[in-house]
């Protein structure tokens, strides 16, 4: 491993279960502890267990916090009520995608944002751009552990105790637990229910061996990116970068351009050059593609028409899905062939494998 | 580190992961159990025709695991004379039993000479002390 990559604070209990560690936005991860199938069936069926502490923490305070994180993000944090959390973008002033984040604020001047590792010294810039000392990163300092999959929250009610019970869906609670504070919110990127938890390094190491004896399977980077495009979450440099916009992705749902309060002195960056993509006619739109026969699609490979006449645009993610048995991807495709139905090709390795347009997600959890 | 894995003395090696048993002139090939664990669970195997000829060194087929791709190269030159069809519904045959339920395919040997190429057991483990 090169020196320079980071380790998190339960780095030697991956290593003691014997994870196979890989480099992944400039930290040591674990990509799988015993395989990813089985890692990623144990989130379906169970309850799976992830270290993301990789994931930057920034906390921001303060009475100005609300309008100053509304500066720099799509969506308008200000209507969210203490104890929530949504999710959201950072775009650039031309609209592209800079990150994806989630925001949750914790009381009504107190708020934690989380941004991918990938972005965590750009984004930190942002958020102290706009909030200045009021913005602390508290990663290197926190355990941020995601408990997902069907019997999580009964899991971590068992663990954590009864005020576990009533946490809604984006809702987030500080919980005292062995003399220590546990922040948990019912989120996660795996398209189950469940639950992320960020606490103290001391508090977080033993909530994991809790979550871990209690029967909780430790998964890694592997079956988090399969769970993740099964569910068709988006990855970040990925599926959405600075080259594409939140509405041609399907996120439009996360960018308020009617603020219920005005805007303070500036609208949000990126504002004016989503209005008007806002009001343009779409050229392409993120589309979910299943394939046809056996085979696996990846990332990069060339998506064309059906007769393989014209290629129309490259996979921004794929994979083979455990739950489907079936190879399935992302690309951004001309709207009139991203209806589902649509037939299409995708060229793996000089193969033409039949594909066919489908809709979001390839994997809903049952209700 | 993994655990050591299994290197059986009854064949020969090559450094691209590859087994292959001989038997006369006729040789059944393989990948290594090495090569299984370093491409975790294997879901796609894509394997030449019966009676394809195939050339020393050239790309016969292609594994994939959830997280790569992997091409196989042939050992030897020959022609194909049987193939493993229980991995199309199967793939996972591959991790489970790599030296056995798991093989890829037989080939009618054109040289048997070219096997004093391969590595036997021990050259393998030296070549690979961490397989």
């Amino acid at each position: 491993m090169p020196a320079d990559l980071r380790i998190t604070l339960l780095h030697d209990r991956h290593v003691a279960l014997g994870a196979r560690m890989v480099p992944f936005a400039g930290w040591t991860m674990p990509l799988q502890y015993v395989g990813i199938l089985e890692e990623h069936a144990a989130v379906r069926e169970r309850v799976g267990l992830f270290d993301v502490s990789h994931l930057a923490r920034v906390t921001v305070r303060g009475r100005d916090a609300a309008d100053q994180i509304r500066s720099i993000t799509t969506y308008d944090v200000r209507r969210l009520a203490p104890g929530t959390a949504h999710y959201s973008l950072y775009c650039n002033d031309d609209g592209g995608i800079a990150d994806d984040v989630f925001i949750y604020r914790l009381q009504q001047d107190r708020w934690l944002i989380v941004h991918n590792a990938a972005f965590a010294g750009p984004d930190l810039q942002r958020v102290q751009r706009a909030a200045g000392d009021a913005a602390q990163d508290v990663t290197a300092e926190t355990v941020m552990l995601a408990l997902q999959g069907p019997l999580a929250l009964a899991m971590l009610r068992d663990t954590l105790g009864p005020a576990v019970d009533g946490l809604k869906l984006h809702a987030c609670a500080e919980l005292a637990w062995r003399g220590a504070t546990v922040l948990i919110a019912r989120t996660g990127y795996t398209g189950e229910d469940g639950a992320e938890c960020i606490a103290n390094g001391v508090t977080g190491a033993t909530l994991w061996d809790a979550l871990h004896a209690a029967g909780a399977k430790p998964a890694g980077l592997g079956a988090r990116d399969t769970l993740r495009l099964e569910a068709a979450l988006p990855l970040a440099g990925h599926d959405i970068d600075a080259t594409t916009h939140p509405y041609e992705a399907g996120l439009g749902w996360t960018v308020t351009l009617d603020d219920a309060r005005a805007f303070t002195d500036r609208p949000f960056t990126g504002h004016d050059a989503l209005v008007a993509l806002q009001a343009a006619t779409p050229v392409r739109r993120l589309t979910h593609l299943k394939a046809s026969q056996r085979g696996v699609l990846r990332a990069g490979q060339a998506v064309r028409t059906e007769d393989g006449g014209r290629t129309l645009g490259a996979l921004t993610s794929g994979a083979f899905s455990p739950t489907l048995r079936v190879g399935i991807g992302m690309a951004y495709l001309p709207p009139d062939l991203a209806r589902p139905g649509t037939r299409l090709q995708v060229d793996v390795r000089g193969r033409a494998l039949p594909v066919e347009v489908v809709r979001r997600p390839f994997y809903r959890r049952p209700l | 580190m993994a655990p050591e894995t299994l290197i059986p003395a009854d064949r020969h090696y090559t450094s691209e992961h590859e087994w292959l048993l001989v038997d006369g002139d006729e040789a059944t090939i393989g990948i290594t159990d090495f090569a299984q664990d370093e491409l975790g669970d294997i879901v796609y195997v894509e394997l030449p025709a019966v009676g394809t000829s195939v050339t020393k060194g050239e790309a016969f087929g292609v594994v994939e695991s959830v997280k790569a791709v992997s091409d196989l190269f042939t050992p030897a030159a020959g022609e194909v004379i049987a193939r493993n069809d229980k991995l199309e519904d199967a793939p996972e045959l591959l991790n489970q039993s790599p030296y056995d339920a798991g093989w890829l395919i037989r080939l009618r040997l054109a040289d048997p000479a070219e096997l004093a190429d391969l590595l036997d057991a021990d050259a393998y483990r030296r070549e690979f002390p961490d397989a």
